[in-house]
């Protein structure tokens, strides 16, 4: 299967006619980086585990490719999943997954990086390596295959695919990803075995070699302890953060074909101070750092002239919570006003301030506008710390509608074990009051989009012990919504139960899991992001092949002393903390936003040093003044 | 001001749908820092005519896009910037001030001609091409609608002393708002696989209406 790009091109040729969009297979766009191939020693490969449409929006490999090639002695190349249509005409024609910006296999690659965003993607990862040749089982590749590792926001538990990767990237990747690199190099010239390059790479701090570890079981299949399988294999893993940005990507790559975001993205903010319970990217990504104007506007400025996109994506966990955000859309709106420019601005807050803010944004059109109360009644909303008065969600609908947007779009989660079928009443109820408050200001135009969403328990979150809805409580909390938000004017989104399973196992999955993720590729599963392509039959079957009983993972309240199959990776969040925080949500007490009081989660006393060397208005925590301690030399 | 753009769609975005090339067209003027006219509404979309769709995987040359401009530039400016602007797979060949009376594209444009490589040399290509012609009526279906795609071909021959050393045909076809003639279709009436060839078309003929 060691093809030459030559002879991949020439393939190419007679293929892609016969595949739908073939322009995800082509490369060439404008800003993609192509370096001689023979003159640059180490070759990285960037992967999204799926379509070219859907990956070529992540702004995690945007900014790893725009990191990695600055440097001369690097090269970054892309890859995505080919649609079911091109896999099998590729592997028909014996042609292995490629590299878009010069065709090479990605086998010829030193490392192959995957971007782990959520866990529906994993069989993919196992297809992608299939395709391009290369043991799927990182116990079966040697010194002459490529390096594998996997990042992002589900490596936090990377149990799961342990068996597939020879390495996770735990936390950010912007400092970490030259480190890696760094050591491979140096790996490179002494040439010891594979093993070798592992024991190197878990040196490096933020780095997880699973193969160094080895999780013991109770007889009832919980961890009794981890063992380590070298004295030199840090446990925990602490996750990576960088104390400062890099500068925002600029130079991103212009699709020729449509994709599902045609943006520029920057991010405005990283973190959220709120501390919603359910919220995984809330726990993980702490601690809060923002940009400043200056910087994002101008990084805005070059990537409008280097792009040409008529949109930009003012990204963050919460919009609303950015200390400059007025001071940014002032800047904005001077500047880009004759642009005609679309700027979009998500995750607001509930209140009419963010009313105001995108109102202030002269050229956003007038669509929808999202507010995501995620719970409808005072109980549930105080045991997911989310906080909202019914009254100023009204006061907030009211402003939207008067202010011109037709459509209020909310979003709702179902399925915390605490949750009543009365709970999931007061959704009804909310929609209906929100649409009332709009057909009085705008009459019969107006609208109400529900989204109702299932909870799923999230590692590392104070909700990582609870026990999810079954099957059967899902369908009954679901059928009363679909029976209840049917009318003129209302309209309701829902998740599959199925889905919800299945990424509610591999959430929460121990290294059992890995057998199931295999048994179920080869029973032919993948794409199970995409609901006409997920068939939880063939993973039913998985776990029976395995002998493993998914409720183990999903119906299961765990006791707080319990050992996680996560508790060795480390995100700097006190384990007491998600205790303390757990109990707090059994009790209904709401815990405030820690931009106004500590609350000591933990993340200061691991990164103190850091935080001291950035003191000022870039990190929301604290300052700290104290002397620097060793302990902390991260 | 209104101008004629006439540009070539290189192999590297024959993949590039007619919608995408629109866009791709629009960023290229905000990477160029033109000014753009923008059409009027509730959305307003930047005023951008491209002459006629190509199908996917066909390239072209002497293509024709008409751009208008809120602001007179000089030609000298506007190509520069283009030329820096566009993205891998469009060559721009020449820019052309034209009266803003023009009537449109669509309304000048009366036929294309392709240049078509075939995969492999067919016996009987040129008695087959003559047969097609010598015929009053060739029974086509499109979108379950029975047509003539006779009277919509104007030429069709095999190219002499061709370069490529595989045959070319090159064909000129009817390209009338609602009337037009399919190269594809013209090579399945040959027989000839037209995914199999490579669709190349060279020119748009237009008809000049008085000023």
């Amino acid at each position: 299967m060691l093809l030459s790009p030559e002879l991949i091109k020439f393939k190419l040729q007679s293929i892609l006619p016969h595949v739908q969009k073939p322009g995800r297979y082509t490369g060439g766009e404008l800003n993609q980086v192509v370096k001689d191939w023979t003159a640059i020693s180490t070759k990285f490969a960037l992967i999204f585990p799926d379509i070219y449409d859907i990956g070529m929006s992540n702004l995690g490999l945007a900014i790893l490719y725009e990191l990695i090639n600055q440097r001369p002695d690097v090269l970054a190349e892309r890859a995505y999943t080919p649609w079911i249509d091109m896999e099998a005409l590729m592997r028909q024609e014996n042609l292995p997954l490629f590299s878009l910006e010069t065709m090479h296999p990605l086998s010829q690659f030193d490392i192959i990086g995957f971007t782990l965003p959520y866990e529906t993607l994993y069989t993919n990862v196992l297809n992608i390596l299939d395709l391009s040749g290369i043991p799927l089982f990182s116990s079966q590749r040697n010194s002459s295959h490529p390096l594998v590792i996997a990042g992002g926001n589900a490596a936090y538990n990377p149990e799961p695919m342990y068996a597939f990767m020879d390495a996770f990237v735990i936390g950010e990747g912007e400092e970490v990803i030259h480190e890696i690199i760094d050591q491979y190099q140096s790996w490179k010239k002494i040439e010891t075995d594979r093993n070798g390059l592992l024991l190197m790479l878990s040196q490096v701090k933020g780095i997880y070699v699973p193969s160094l570890y080895q999780p013991k079981y109770h007889s009832n299949h919980t961890i009794s302890h981890i063992e380590r399988l070298n004295e030199n294999a840090p446990i925990p893993v602490i996750k990576r953060i960088v104390a400062k940005f890099p500068p925002p990507p600029t130079h991103f790559i212009v699709p020729m074909i449509d994709t599902v975001h045609n943006r520029i993205p920057i991010e405005i903010m990283r973190g959220c101070t709120r501390g919603c319970r359910f919220c995984h990217a809330g726990m993980v990504n702490r601690p809060v750092r923002q940009r400043s104007v200056d910087e994002i506007v101008r990084a805005i400025d070059l990537a409008l002239k280097n792009t040409g996109y008529e949109e930009v994506g003012l990204l963050s966990l919460s919009s609303s919570d950015y200390t400059q955000i007025i001071e940014l859309i002032e800047a904005l709106n001077t500047r880009l006003s004759d642009n005609r420019l679309n700027v979009s601005l998500p995750s607001l807050r509930i209140d009419t301030f963010s009313v105001e803010l995108m109102d202030a944004l002269k050229s956003t059109r007038r669509g929808g506008f999202t507010l995501a109360p995620e719970a409808a009644s005072e109980k549930m909303r105080d045991i997911i710390n989310k906080p909202v008065r019914n009254e100023l969600l009204l006061e907030t609908a009211k402003s939207i509608y008067s202010r011109g947007w037709p459509t209020i779009k909310l979003y709702f989660m179902i399925g915390h074990p605490s949750e009543t079928l009365e709970d999931v009443k007061e959704i009804v109820k909310l929609c209906k009051a929100v649409l009332a408050v709009g057909r009085s200001v705008i009459g019969k135009r107006a609208q109400v989009n529900a989204g109702v969403s299932t909870f799923i328990p999230k590692p590392h979150t104070p909700f990582q012990w609870v026990a999810c809805d079954t099957r059967e409580q899902i369908f009954a909390k679901q059928d009363l919504l679909k029976k209840e938000l049917r009318s003129n004017g209302l309209k309701l989104t829902w998740n599959s139960p199925d889905e919800t399973m299945l990424e509610a196992v591999l959430s929460r999955g121990d290294r059992r899991m890995a057998d199931v993720i295999f048994e179920a590729w080869k029973r032919g599963a993948k794409f199970d992001a995409w609901g006409d392509r997920f068939h939880y039959e063939i993973w039913q079957e998985a776990f029976q092949s395995v002998g493993i009983d998914p409720d183990f993972y999903t119906h299961r309240e765990r006791s707080t002393d319990e050992i996680l199959p996560w508790d060795h990776i480390s995100t700097s969040i006190r384990k007491k903390y998600l205790v303390q925080e757990y109990l707090r949500s059994k009790q209904g007490l709401v815990q405030g936003d820690c931009r106004e009081i500590c609350h000591a989660c933990g993340i200061l006393p691991t990164f103190a040093n850091l935080r001291r060397d950035n003191p000022g208005d870039a990190w929301c925590c604290p300052e700290v003044r104290s002397p620097k301690t060793k302990s902390t030399s991260l | 001001m209104r101008i004629r753009i006439n540009f070539s769609k290189t192999e590297i975005i024959k993949f590039t749908s007619h919608l995408d090339l629109y866009r791709a067209w629009e960023r290229t003027l905000r990477r160029a820092a033109l000014p753009m006219a923008y059409s009027q509404g509730f959305k307003p979309h930047p005023h951008i005519n491209l002459a006629c769709a190509l199908p996917l995987g066909f390239t072209s040359e002497n293509d024709l896009v008409d751009i208008w401009l809120d602001k007179d530039i000089s030609l000298d400016i506007i190509i520069d910037r283009l030329s820096q602007a566009v993205p891998p797979g469009i060559v721009i060949k020449s820019v052309e001030e034209i009266s803003p009376q023009t009537p449109s594209l669509q309304k000048q444009l009366v036929a294309s001609e392709y240049v078509v490589t075939l995969p492999q040399q067919f016996d009987n290509l040129s008695q087959d091409i003559d047969r097609l012609l010598s015929l009053d009526v060739i029974e086509r279906e499109r979108n379950e609608k029975k047509y003539n795609l006779r009277p919509l071909i104007y030429e069709l021959s095999i190219l002499p002393n061709n370069t490529a050393g595989k045959p070319q045909i090159k064909m000129t076809l009817q390209a009338k708002e609602g009337a037009t003639g399919r190269p594809e279709e013209v090579l399945l009436s040959l027989g000839i696989d037209p995914l199999a060839a490579l669709v190349h078309r060279v020119h748009l003929i237009l008809i000049n209406f008085p000023e």
